[in-house]
């Protein structure tokens, strides 16, 4: 399974040249031709199979970032364990007592905490302080830890994919799915056959600022592009009663965007997607948040503005070690992209 | 002018949604215009054409204004929202909003109160809806204040002044402009509340010699206002720097000096926080030299900001003086 080797691939941002040989492979018998940019894009080229719509689109750009959060080894202290700092967004008490995988030589470690009981009273309502801890791949002196891993070293989560049920909403554990599940609903989609030219962009370094999606989008200069994510899903855990603005809940099918933080969707766009939906059947749900942002924040604005919009497939516990999809809501988002560039072949209404 | 204003500053047009103003300025503009057209974005670029041997000019003023977005309507039907743009909490209780097809509802904050102004999180929109079913608005629908023009004296008071009044003084300047040997583009863009992120593209199609923002800035003449030397009354305010862009030394010469020429009076405005389209223009492409055109106003990104209606007037003097004529520095 795709997802599963993906997701337990190894690409800090930064980094992504393990997702990058995995999905080459997968994508080369569908695309006529590929390149790899100065950033470590993949930017691959499935051309027009139809003949082209009069007024419909030409280029069409799809994204997914094959960069994942993690750490950085910044020192090796003398009693052999590393300091390391965070690449992308991590919330410091996810970090603490989980195993981890360091270098290109996948040193396993953990990062330990304090035992409860040493932590005093009231220690343990206090924000966890990460400043202290130190990844621990049980080297005994610095020398020993040298011949192991380097400063500027990648650290990744060492955490398995499961599909957990077979049935229901078929859930699955796992880390990166922020943006592995991109990368494959992506690979799915580019077998179909379109009537423009389909670029499909597997970009470095989202997680530090929507960085490898810039470059590759001013080189394509697409009609419309699309970010294809996973993001926040926030029905578990959740506050008890109380009946505020969901962000997306597993289940309900791919999530398409209004807006992020980082782009206000095309409308028409938006419209396309989620009447392609209605009238295929497929089950979405608004991504009813203002916060976070996409690829889709670098590719609308370059050159002269490109319209663009963003669909994902929610994931529970994101930006964490583990998190959770629903494989019914990925099967749903491999149709809907479908059946969007699908639509997107007679062009969008202006 | 003041009908313009007013026809200006009433209009629906919350940051992405601006379209009901671009319909406004383009009826406006045909009759002078050269050639007008709409980017990817929505961008309204309208360019006068010049008699030539001048400068590629771009003029850029926003349409749009803040406003929130409808994230989820619920049991009750009251629906929940975020911000779209620098939405300030302590404007929330009690405001009215109207969305694009003219529903019109009350935002109440449950937290505001001794303890403080809580947060968007606890406001919500009375839409007279008792139920998700009954809700005339639906999740991704956008709204804006609700606030019409007043006049004060000799000051005017509405929401979206900012930056309604800059594309007022911007339109004004192109229905007024003579002959000239520059070519002015005048952007009326999109999404300056959100990151400038209009003004960047029509900046990159466009790659003009030079450019000036049309914006609002802060003001330093109420009782207990943060120290600013700038006043309404006294003039336009010509940027000498704020938070994201320091003015281009040569452009800032030639504004002073075209005021001086035109005998309107101004003020130089160095301004602590907060940044215009000026931001984004100045790094496009390969850099452009680039200012910006103020008009001083109280409570910006408040439901009732105000200007003074003889700075309005001065500043598009002072425009259509800088684009009249052959441009140095």
């Amino acid at each position: 399974m795709l997802l599963k080797t993906l997701s337990e691939a190894r690409g800090v941002s930064g980094n992504e040249a393990a997702i990058r040989e995995i999905l080459l492979p997968a994508v080369e018998p569908f695309i006529d031709e590929h390149r790899v940019d100065a950033l470590g894009n993949l930017i691959c080229l499935r051309k027009a199979r139809r003949e082209r719509v009069a007024g419909g689109s030409e280029r069409v750009l799809v994204a997914a970032h094959m960069d994942e959060i993690g750490l950085i080894i910044t020192d090796i202290n003398s009693d052999g364990s590393l300091r390391y700092a965070k690449v992308g967004g991590i919330d410091d008490r996810t970090l603490l007592s989980k195993q981890v995988l360091v270098g290109e030589k996948a040193v396993p470690g953990v990062i330990g905490f304090r035992p409860i009981h040493l932590i005093g009273r009231g220690g343990l309502e206090k924000k966890a302080d990460i400043s202290q801890t130190v990844v621990d791949i049980g080297a005994s002196s610095k020398e020993s830890a040298a011949r192991l891993v380097q400063v500027g070293d990648y650290v990744t989560f060492r955490t398995g994919f499961e599909v957990l049920a077979e049935d229901g909403l078929r859930c699955a554990k796992g880390k990166a799915f922020d943006d592995r599940v991109g990368c494959a609903v992506l690979v799915e989609a580019l077998q179909g056959d379109y009537a423009f030219d389909l670029y499909a962009v597997f970009t470095t370094q989202e997680e530090v600022g929507l960085r490898g999606a810039r470059v590759a989008g001013y080189r394509i200069n697409p009609d419309i592009a699309i970010a294809l994510e996973g993001t926040v899903c926030d029905d578990l855990p959740k506050e008890k009663d109380a009946d505020v603005t969901p962000v997306t809940q597993l289940g309900h099918g791919p999530a398409v965007s209004y807006r992020d933080s980082s782009v206000i969707c095309d409308k028409n766009l938006v419209r396309l997607i989620t009447e392609t939906a209605a009238a295929e059947g497929i089950p979405w749900q608004y991504r009813r948040s203002a916060v976070g942002g996409t690829d889709a924040g670098a590719l609308h604005l370059v050159r002269e503005g490109v319209r663009a919009a963003v669909i994902s497939v929610p994931c529970r516990y994101i930006h964490a070690p583990v998190s959770m999809v629903s494989l019914n809501d990925f099967d749903n988002a491999v149709r809907l992209v479908k059946a969007v560039l699908t639509h997107l072949e007679g062009g969008l209404e202006a | 002018m003041k009908a313009l204003i007013k026809e200006l500053v009433e209009a629906f047009g919350p940051s992405g949604y601006e379209e009901q103003v671009a319909e406004l300025i383009r009826a406006k503009a045909q009759a002078v215009a050269d050639d007008i057209r709409t980017d990817n974005l929505g961008n309204l670029i309208v360019l006068k054409k010049g008699t030539g041997g001048g400068k590629r000019v771009m003029i850029s003023a926003h349409m749009d204004e803040i406003g929130l977005i409808v994230s989820y309507i619920d049991k009750k039907g009251f629906a929940r929202f975020n911000p779209v743009g620098g939405l300030p909490i302590s404007t929330m209780t009690g405001a009215r909003v109207r969305f694009a097809n003219g529903t019109v509802g009350v935002i109440y904050n449950e937290k505001d109160g001794w303890a403080g102004p809580g947060s968007l999180a606890d406001c919500y929109i009375d839409t007279g809806a008792t139920c998700p079913e009954d809700s005339p608005v639906q999740i991704g629908d956008v709204a804006c204040i609700n606030r019409p023009m007043e006049e004060l004296g000799p000051r005017l008071t509405s929401k979206a002044m900012d930056d309604r009044i800059g594309c007022a003084v911007a339109l004004q300047a192109l229905l007024e402009l003579p002959a000239s040997p520059n070519d002015v583009y005048f952007v009326f863009s999109v999404q300056e509340e959100v990151g400038c992120r209009g003004a960047m593209v029509a900046a990159f199609g466009i790659e003009p010699d030079v450019a000036v923002a049309v914006d609002v800035t802060s003001w330093g003449d109420t009782p207990q206002a943060k120290p600013m030397a700038i006043e309404l009354g006294k003039g336009p305010a010509i940027k000498v720097k704020d938070g994201g862009m320091l003015a281009h030394s040569g452009v800032k010469r030639w504004m002073v000096a075209s005021a001086e020429a035109a005998g309107v009076p101004y003020q130089l405005e160095v301004l602590i926080g907060g940044t215009t389209d000026a931001y984004t223009i100045q790094t496009a492409r390969a850099g452009v030299p680039t200012g910006c055109l103020s008009v001083p106003t109280r409570y910006v990104h408040s439901p009732s900001e105000v200007v003074d209606y003889n700075d309005v007037l001065n500043a598009t003097r002072l425009m259509v003086q800088m684009l009249a004529n052959p441009i140095s520095w």
